[in-house]
């Protein structure tokens, strides 16, 4: 494929995992939209770029006439484009309104649904009762 | 003062009565083979289970299984009463005998299966069983700890032997045991040595041996009917078993005979040593069990004739006399409410028909004529004597293992039943039944002793045969004329008496040195359990601490990791050709934009400088549809992210500053590094994305356009056309979302109203 759209998706895909593994809320938003628009264009460029014509139908004829850009991603990621958008939308009056009500944005600090673990006596172990088992072997 | 006899007339349960039956049942038909299986026709049926692996749940009767049936059920019998009459409650009686009986049938398919995968399957089941009986007290610690332990050592064995099982069944071609040896004939045995290996692993955390022992004397948590059945008869035979089982398959193998014979010895005299370190007779007898374990498998890593008849003649000897022992002993702590040898003595008085038990169980087991484990005795020196490559090292170790069985023997005859009454009557009288059981099996060893021809060529010659594969030339008998086995059995007698005058202070010794020596098998175990547990907890907390970015990072890795196998995978290169002197102004342009606006929105300090790295990469993107054609596309992408800034510049102002987190360096760079790894994947990934694509669908939406929806706008045509459904779920998304956003905002005017 095109190396310079390769490069740029790589690019959007480093920016969109640094951002996502940040601890602010909106960071985190933004890496989500970019992470979106890099799949995008993954999925629009996988349906052949090279030729630039749009695929339109000219008047006097039933179909495109010569080359023209493969229909098929371009319906798909339009659909994907708005979808990716409403994502957004929501996701940002759910970070709107969790800063609001909580007055940070740092999500480590939203831990009331799922406390944290901290470094204490693992989970599964158990004392071993061991000292009362008879002397053996 | 003692109570009054304790049998309650209810325990003719129907249940208990109905499996007492059916392996009273089990044990005629197993008799009623005899004659065909000494005669070489060995009954056989089999179902297809797993075609298509070849698997089957097949099952055949030759000498050796039916030596093993014999036992189970014959043991069984005796040991389902004893168990109906050792159980006080109704419910625990009839909980203890459907456990034995399930037990019982686990073992009987796991000895008679011809199927590799089969046997596993009741491998397995008699683990779990097991894991029940020896938990059966599960109200203490003590007996839960030991159950699990045993489940934890034998079921590991368990996965490893069954990985061995399949290599060995994948190398033959077939997994019919059966036929193994001659689809094996041919095959060089070097490769079959990984299979050797896990297979033997499975049997020696079964059956006991050096370094995976610990765990059979724990079991003596278990009530004493389980000890006597599991520990004499079946469970810990199972792994002598498949050694039997496997012998023509691997004998020659250049590891078989050092690895079985080492560890055979080894355990055989540690084993022993430690059965004169205990005091309770329990755990005495159940040391002396991993000693016989030891000594089995010894003689299976030989193939000389005589050492096979000693071992199958043995495991017959041995369950005699063990269970009647076990089930002895469980009848003095009835009866004088403890098992510690120190405070025990004189009883014959209060349990005569127990003594007669003790004594005919003791003699055999230390191999006093006329018992049947004289001759097993006189079988196993000669079996010794006959293994050529190291007769020194088995005779040794036999001759020493032997002789502290006898003083173990004395101990738990002589000094508990002879001399001084001892006042110890803190138990009840045990029922009559429990009195008669092991007196019944001590009868038995003592009849076999003298009439050895009942065993000879009926059941201990057939399965000799059965494990070397060619007729065995046996002669059971008590007397062979004075020979090497006889000169040695007398000098085992006499050491035996030796250690067992000389008892307390070889104890005393012993004690001493092993307070030096604080490893042990058991501790090993605990370490490793607690390092096992603590780690998942560990692991847990490390992954799944509660921390989204630690999750999404993690999920980061691994995505990255999966674009490296695809763009480094090991199909011919198909990079695409790099051609940047011919990149084209606008193909800069997006590119720039692209790049410009990833670095603001990452290094942004000010959320509006970064909320213009994430517009800035919208538009170059815009750009790169617009320039290949999309123009639907990009229009579309244009729009959203004007309204993407709008929306997020109206709400900005009320988030609290990028400042407001911390982060530190070495996040930062952990979090670039992660990146980097990802986003350069992704880059390699893409390189080896090729063309040609496929147009079919394309084409037929191409074609389609203008007859069939009269639009010329291809893109737009799929998309309220002949995708229309699709698209009217996707509104349906937008107008979900923002009704979803719209009450959230309004939400908060409402709460802030003043009432």
């Amino acid at each position: 494929m095109e190396p310079y759209l390769a490069v740029a998706i790589g690019l959007v895909v480093a920016a969109a995992v640094y951002l996502m593994t940040d601890r602010h809320m909106v960071r985190m938003l933004f890496g989500v939209a970019l992470l979106g628009t890099a799949v995008n264009l993954v999925v629009f460029v996988s349906g052949d770029v090279l030729q630039g014509l749009p695929p339109l139908i000219a008047s006097d004829a039933a179909a495109p006439d010569g080359e023209v850009a493969n229909a098929l991603p371009q319906a798909l990621v339009l659909t994907a484009i708005v979808i990716g958008f409403g994502l957004f939308s929501f996701a940002l009056a759910l970070v709107f309104k969790t800063a609001q009500r909580f007055g940070t944005a740092d999500i480590d600090q939203l831990g009331a649904a799922e406390p944290m673990k901290t470094d204490g006596p693992a989970n599964g172990s158990r004392p071993t009762d061991g000292a009362e088992q008879e002397r053996a072997a | 003062m003692m109570a009054a006899p304790t049998l309650s007339p209810r325990w003719i349960d129907g249940w208990v009565l109905a499996s007492i039956a059916v392996a009273l049942a089990g044990f005629v038909v197993g008799l009623s083979w005899i004659p065909g299986v000494a005669a070489g026709v060995f009954p056989t049926v089999s179902w297809s289970w797993v075609g298509g692996l070849g698997v089957e749940f097949a099952f055949r009767i030759d000498g050796l299984s039916l030596l093993f049936v014999l036992l189970i059920t014959g043991i069984g019998v005796f040991v389902l009463a004893y168990a109906a009459a050792y159980a006080e409650k109704p419910g625990k009686r009839r909980r203890l005998c459907l456990l034995l009986f399930a037990f019982m049938l686990a073992m009987l398919g796991l000895v008679t299966a011809d199927d590799l995968i089969t046997l596993f399957v009741f491998w397995e089941a008699t683990t779990v069983i097991s894991y029940l009986l020896i938990g059966f007290d599960h109200e203490k610690a003590s007996a839960r700890r030991s159950a699990l332990q045993g489940l934890l050592v034998t079921g590991a064995g368990g996965l490893a032997m069954l990985a061995g099982l399949v290599l060995l069944g994948a190398e033959a071609g077939t997994f019919r045991l059966s036929e193994l040896p001659a689809a094996l004939a041919d095959t060089d045995l070097s490769d079959l040595t990984l299979s050797l290996i896990l297979i033997l692993l499975g049997c020696f955390t079964k059956s006991a041996q050096f370094p995976f022992h610990f765990w059979l004397p724990n079991a003596m948590a278990a009530p004493t009917p389980v000890s006597a059945y599991l520990h004499s008869a079946t469970m810990v035979k199972a792994g002598i078993y498949l050694l039997a089982r496997v012998h023509p398959i691997y004998a020659e193998h250049e590891l078989w005979f050092p690895v079985l014979t080492v560890f055979g010895a080894v355990t055989a005299v540690w084993a022993s040593i430690q059965s004169l370190r205990q005091t309770d007779l329990k755990l005495m007898l159940a040391h002396t069990t991993v000693m016989a374990l030891g000594t089995l498998t010894m003689f299976l890593g030989s193939s000389s004739p005589v050492a096979v008849a000693a071992a199958s003649t043995f495991i017959l000897v041995h369950a005699l006399y063990k269970s009647t022992l076990f089930l002895m002993v469980g009848v003095i702590d009835k009866r004088t409410g403890t098992r510690d040898r120190r405070l025990l003595s004189g009883l014959r008085a209060a349990l005569p028909l127990t003594a007669v038990a003790a004594f005919t169980g003791a003699f055999s087991m230390a191999g006093f004529p006329p018992f049947l484990g004289f001759i097993g005795k006189e079988l196993k020196y000669e079996g010794a004597l006959a293994i050529a490559e190291e007769p020194g090292m088995v005779i040794v170790a036999a001759v020493a293992a032997n002789a502290m069985m006898v003083a173990v023997a004395l101990v738990v005859s002589v000094r508990t039943f002879l001399g001084r009454p001892s006042d110890t009557d803190a138990g009840v009288a045990p029922p009559n039944l429990m009195v008669m059981v092991p007196l019944l099996l001590g009868l038995c060893g003592l009849i076999f002793g003298l009439a050895p021809s009942l065993i000879g060529q009926t059941i201990v010659v057939p399965a000799a045969t059965s494990i070397l594969g060619i007729p065995a030339e046996i002669k059971l008998a008590l007397w062979h004329g004075v020979n090497v086995p006889l000169i040695l059995s007398v000098v085992t007698v006499l050491l035996g008496i030796g250690v067992y005058f000389a008892l307390d202070r070889l104890t005393a010794v012993m004690d001493r040195i092993g307070a030096r020596f604080p490893i042990s098998g058991d501790r090993i175990y605990d370490v490793v359990l607690k390092a096992t547990l603590d780690g998942a907890g560990r692991m847990t907390t490390a992954i799944q601490g509660g921390r989204l970015t630690v999750y999404t990072g993690l999920s980061f890795a691994v995505v990255g990791l999966v674009l490296y196998v695809g763009a480094l995978g090991d199909d011919p290169a198909v990079w695409s050709a790099i051609r940047l002197e011919s990149l084209m102004p606008w193909e800069i342009a997006s590119l720039a934009l692209m790049a410009v606006g990833a670095a603001l929105a990452i290094a942004a300090r000010r959320r509006l400088t970064a909320l213009c790295g994430l517009a800035a990469v919208g538009v170059g993107t815009t750009l790169v549809f617009l320039m290949h054609g999309a123009v639907d596309v990009a229009v579309t992408q244009f729009m959203v992210e004007a309204l993407i800034v709008v929306f997020v510049a109206a709400v900005i102002p009320k988030i609290p500053p990028f400042e407001s987190v911390r982060r530190t360096a070495p996040q930062r760079w952990l979090r670039g590094t992660l990146a980097a790894f990802v986003g350069l994947g992704a880059t390699l990934a893409l390189l080896r994305l090729a063309p040609p694509v496929d147009r079919t669908v394309t084409s037929f939406y191409e074609q389609a356009s203008v007859p069939e929806a009269f639009g010329r706008n291809v893109v737009n045509v799929i998309l309220v056309d002949f995708r229309a459904l699709d698209t009217l779920g996707e509104v349906a998304v937008v107008v979900v979302a923002a009704l979803g956003a719209f009450a959230l905002l309004r939400g908060r005017r409402v709460s802030r109203r003043p009432e």
